[in-house]
């Protein structure tokens, strides 16, 4: 097996057993990205100095007998909007194009407290706002399965990274899908993890009620070692949650996992369908009670909520980019109002600023009461509906997305198409709730598929375990 | 169907400028958007509490301390473009 296929584990099992140096490993990824990478564009920008320091930081570690933490010389990319200290950091926004971070975001620190080698920075949607990674203001993604499709977003650079064999693992966010549905349509491993369980600290603020930062991984015990190492309170974000994932082992045979009719909908793909279906089979099969379960809020309702609220949180997150306070500040400009509208409108594309319209239309007076405070309504709704789902079950099993990834700028005309192919993700970022994307199966022109295990808060360790007994299967 | 000039104010309101064409476009998008979330409005949530975080924690204080903060600094002073 070549350096670039390997896991987390089998990487660390390497190093440990000098079949192979830190250096060595690093190395063998970036060539892979110089090669490649013009291909698929997954990185905005990539690092090979510092990798390669630090990857000698742990080679020489090693060497003096010391213990390697798990992630300890383990290459891996970071989405974009994730603060790297001294690294630029752009959001994939022309408004950010030159910013770099002052400071270590929360998850960055811990992983760097590991030894963990950074190859660099990925493509995304522009602040994280989409679905295909084609709304970055540098270029689009492409899918390492086939190079005419995106590879979902807005953590598209993530997932295709981890996809070609250019890191072991990635970081993405997921405010409304953004690591699922990129791991669904790249064929590799997404853990959404509950709100709070994973501090937000340094990651560029897009919706601050439903972000979270989690692993893309090969496989679900590598998202499991991600997940633990990132995890954690900080008390630098305050809404994180000082919780630690539980050890405790689960029997298929008593676990009991909900099936929503909703989610099974006319339109779908086909052959996803199937591939889901059979993937429920299947765990019936081995043992799991399979029982029919009715989520009637979590699909279109769900959506439409998210497409309220997340435009709204969107709207005041990104006033901070005003020309003034940092990055791209316009010329020319005649007044402070000037330098406001023109630096926004030079700075933002299109997405970012439709939703900040929208946002601002809907929080505003005559509005607020139709839109966001109904919303709001709904979200209590769709939580009410999770928490008497979960009393009867462990963990709900669902489609990732309605369909394997579609082609480049099949949908990019269409915002609305675009929000759609989020029907199946939105609802568990409203709730809160730990997501896993895996994959199960493909299509017959060899496109990935996803299937997405929903939890209760919290119980990340459930769906985890169910996720690697899938894997077995 | 939202107007033009509706839309206009709104951009202006949230500081974001735009090109005549690109108000159009902004114009048609926010309303097939609106199309599609007015769905929420024929729900009956009266009485239902709305929810604007995802889990039930109470806020954390802690003391108001200054941190060094050593970008752009000029002689103590944090440097901006002119705004006047």
């Amino acid at each position: 097996m070549s350096l670039t296929e390997l896991t987390i584990i089998r990487a660390h099992e390497g190093l440990i057993k000098k079949e192979f140096s830190a250096l060595e490993l690093t190395r063998a990824f970036l060539d892979k990205i110089e090669d490649l990478d013009k291909k698929i564009s997954a990185f905005i920008t990539v690092t090979p100095d510092s990798a390669l320091f630090q990857a000698k930081k742990v080679d020489d570690l090693i060497s003096q007998g010391k213990e390697t933490p798990i992630l300890g010389g383990i290459p891996l990319a970071v989405k974009d909007n994730i603060l790297i200290d001294g690294v630029r950091c752009t959001a994939a926004s022309k408004i950010l194009e030159d910013y770099a971070a002052p400071y270590d975001a929360t998850v960055i620190k811990k992983l760097k407290s590991q030894g963990a080698v950074f190859l660099g920075k990925t493509n995304l949607d522009e602040f994280a706002m989409g679905a295909s990674t084609e709304n970055s203001a540098f270029f689009p993604t492409k899918n390492p399965h086939d190079l005419s499709r995106v590879p979902g977003g807005s953590s598209g650079g993530s997932a295709a990274a981890v996809a070609a064999g250019f890191s072991v693992y990635a970081l993405g966010s997921d405010t409304g899908g953004s690591i699922r549905q990129p791991a669904s349509f790249c064929g590799i491993v997404g853990l959404k993890p509950t709100y709070g369980a994973v501090s937000r600290y340094g990651l560029m603020a897009m919706a601050s009620s439903l972000d979270q930062i989690g692993p893309m991984t090969r496989n679900v015990a590598d998202a499991r070692i991600v997940f633990e190492a990132i995890a954690g309170k900080d008390k630098k974000d305050s809404t994180s949650i000082d919780y630690k994932i539980q050890d405790t082992r689960y029997k298929i045979q008593n676990m009991r996992i909900g099936v929503p009719k909703e989610y099974f909908i006319k339109g779908m793909d086909p052959e996803v369908e199937k591939s889901v279906k059979n993937a429920i089979k299947k765990l019936e099969a081995a043992g799991a009670k399979i029982q029919d379960i009715s989520l009637p809020r979590s699909t279109d309702d769900a959506l439409a909520a998210y497409y309220v609220i997340m435009p709204c949180e969107v709207s005041a997150n990104l006033a901070r980019y005003d020309g003034i306070k940092y990055g791209y500040s316009a010329s020319g400009a005649k007044d402070l109002m000037d330098i406001y509208l023109k630096s926004r409108k030079e700075g933002f594309g299109k997405e970012v600023r439709r939703r900040i319209i929208i946002g601002t239309y809907a929080l505003s007076s005559g509005y607020y009461e139709a839109y966001y405070l109904q919303a709001q309504k709904v979200r209590t709704k769709i939580i009410e509906d999770f928490n008497n789902v979960f009393k009867s079950v462990d963990a709900i099993v669902v489609p990732t997305a309605p369909t394997p990834a579609f082609k480049l700028e099949e949908k990019s005309k269409d915002p609305l198409s675009m929000y759609l192919a989020d029907i199946f993700v939105t609802a568990v970022n409203l709730a809160g709730l730990p997501a896993l994307s895996l994959p199960c199966g493909k299509t017959a022109s060899g496109l990935p598929i996803g299937l997405q295990i929903i939890g209760k808060q919290f119980e990340e360790n459930k769906i985890l375990e169910l996720g690697e007994f899938f894997e077995k299967l | 169907m939202i107007s033009k000039e509706e839309v206009k104010h709104i951009a202006n309101l949230a500081r974001i400028g735009a090109t005549e064409a690109e108000l159009e476009k902004f114009q048609n998008d926010l309303s097939s958007v609106l199309a599609y979330v007015d769905k929420l409005k024929k729900l009956n949530l009266a009485g239902v509490e709305p929810t604007s975080h995802p889990l039930k924690i109470e806020n954390v204080m802690r003391k108001d301390e200054a941190r060094p903060w050593p970008q752009r600094l000029l002689q103590g002073f944090l440097k901006v473009k002119s705004i006047f």
